[in-house]
């Protein structure tokens, strides 16, 4: 294992420190939650709190999605774990102003127990708190178990739409229902290379064979659809993008927001070769890119592969798309 | 009659966090088969952070209380809110009483896993912890019903978390990290079971030592 850090089990810890450092114009972290990510933006004028979280390792996300715009507080876990329901409770309490709170959160067992949890503590101090759960790995679970899909690139979008709604002033249930239109409207699928290694393990969590890829992989290793013999762009293109489009289904005439995240070892190059083929392929199919993405968004570790993610979009999604953001993993400014 | 003193008797506890910091190890070892490898390491961290909390002099129920919290506040993941719950409703039961009966025993178990489906969502067969409780609980309740003494209850359950544990070892896993390797799931002890396993187990031996009868 060759990395610079200090000791492996205070990996976590020694990021946020150094997060904040850098960042300290945007985030702050919370005075006796060392495990909560803050927006200095949150509470500039009132609106709906937006409050994400999950475990670690996958930088930008989660914390670099906080800031304005976007996401108010998030939750930090340990690599691959949830955030305890205390440091969700905490982000609730940090961004509430009495409009409620938006817990937008990607569906994995631990993440659903410490929100369930973080929620009835809320409600005893009576803050109105609502949840959308992403779901938009494909390749996770059948359609006909569409609940069972775990959240992957697609809470990118998920935040992106949340906050922006929230910026507008909408109330929380116009919070939730445009959020969970932005993921009910998203599908992704991943592609893997080469594994990654929890620091504090110090060994790779999974094997990937010389010469093959783990079609369908997840965001902490979860084993793919099927294992196939590593193929070039355009064919890894071609397949994942015809597994997208065919669950939702994405049609000849539908617009799209297009993301593609590198998983953390792949080069940002062979990310946008990769980019030009999944183009290709939806121009082929009549399907229009309104706004596309293409870089390391939501990583996973050091793992060698790329996710794609389509979100497709109406009127009220675009403009949510549209509207200006800073965060450290997504500043845009509005277009006119 | 048979029962334990609630009074004083967070040596229970504190039985039960030693053992899971003497196994920690081993049970990262099992974890490492389907899952992170990281469930013995994350125990530990609560378990120890818990036992700083505990003093003796407080009742068993205080003691679980402060166990439970500590797992829930502090420790997330996925093991935090199952055994916080868990350890919570054992408290919640045991709280209004002075003594603990065979009888406040077998609710306090059923209040656990009644809190553990509710939260986790999770089914027998799962291969989950509930795999240990469930028979466990299932096997107290019977020599309950069988007119055995609390004594023999004890055993009955510890017989019953053992025998749920390795029952896992044939179960594909449903619910959980592990669910993502079905079938590959097969074969492999399920980490959550044997800590389980490992907790109930030291938690009957401690109580039968501080039996009382009168």
């Amino acid at each position: 294992m060759q990395r610079i850090i200090n000791e492996p089990s205070l990996v976590v810890e020694d990021m946020l420190k150094g997060f904040e450092r850098c960042h300290k114009d945007i985030i702050h972290i919370d005075d006796d939650n060392p495990r909560v990510v803050i927006s200095n933006f949150a509470k500039d004028k009132k609106k709906v709190g937006i409050v994400t979280g999950g475990g670690s390792g996958h930088k930008p996300a989660f914390v670099g999605y906080c800031g304005k715009g976007m996401v108010d507080a998030v939750a930090v876990g340990e690599i691959f774990s949830s955030p305890t329901a205390k440091s969700f409770y905490d982000c609730i309490r940090a961004v509430d102003q009495g409009m409620g709170v938006a817990c937008l959160y990607g569906n994995y067992a631990g993440d659903n127990m410490n929100v369930k949890m973080a929620m009835e503590l809320a409600e005893d101090d009576d803050i109105q708190v609502k949840v959308v759960v992403a779901n938009d790995d494909v390749a996770s679970a059948p359609k006909e178990d569409i609940k069972k899909r775990r959240g992957v690139a697609g809470e990118v979008l998920m935040w992106k739409v949340g906050g922006a709604k929230a910026e507008q002033g909408a109330t929380l249930d116009e919070v939730i229902r445009a959020t969970q239109k932005a993921i009910d409207n998203t599908r992704s699928v991943g592609v893997g290379l080469g594994p990654c290694t929890i620091p504090a393990n110090g060994k790779p969590n999974f094997a990937i064979a010389e010469g093959t890829m783990e079609f369908g992989i997840g965001h902490h290793g979860e084993p793919g659809i099927r294992i196939e013999k590593l193929a070039s762009a355009t064919e890894i293109a071609k397949e994942m993008v015809s597994l997208v489009v065919e669950d939702l289904p994405f049609t000849n005439g539908d617009e799209v927001v297009a993301l593609v995240s590198g998983l953390g070892a792949t080069p940002v190059m062979e990310q946008y070769i990769f980019f030009d083929e999944v183009a290709k392929n939806l121009d082929s199919l009549g399907i229009s890119v309104y706004k596309s993405y293409v870089g390391n968004y939501f990583t996973s570790l050091e793992m060698n592969g790329v996710t794609l993610t389509l979100m497709k979009v109406d009127d009220e999604l675009k403009e949510c798309m549209d509207a200006e953001v800073e965060t450290m993993g997504l500043t845009q400014l509005r277009r006119t | 009659m048979e029962y334990v003193v609630n009074e004083k008797n967070a040596k229970i506890t504190l039985q039960i966090i030693e053992a899971i910091h003497t196994n920690a190890a081993y049970l990262s070892e099992i974890d490492g088969a389907t899952g992170d490898g990281d469930h013995g390491v994350n125990m530990d961290k609560g378990f120890m952070m818990a036992k700083e909390r505990i003093q003796l002099s407080m009742n068993f129920s205080e003691s679980l209380k402060v166990l439970g919290r500590t797992l829930v506040m502090d420790i997330g993941g996925s093991m935090g809110p199952i055994y916080g719950t868990m350890f919570s409703r054992l408290s919640r039961r045991f709280k209004k009483e002075e003594r603990i009966t065979k009888e406040v025993m077998v609710e306090a178990l059923n209040s656990s896993i009644d809190g553990l489906m509710e939260l986790a969502g999770a089914k027998i067969g799962d291969k989950t912890l509930l795999d240990t409780l469930y028979p466990a609980t299932d096997a107290f309740t019977q020599a309950m019903n069988q007119q055995k003494s609390f004594k023999d209850c004890l055993i009955a359950l510890s017989k019953g978390a053992e025998d749920g544990k390795e029952s896992t070892k044939d179960m594909v896993a449903k619910i959980g990290r592990a669910a993502r390797l079905g079938e590959r799931s097969r074969g492999f002890l399920d980490a959550g079971a044997t800590s389980c396993c490992i907790i109930l187990q030291t938690m009957t031996s401690a109580m039968i030592e501080e039996l009382d009868s009168e």
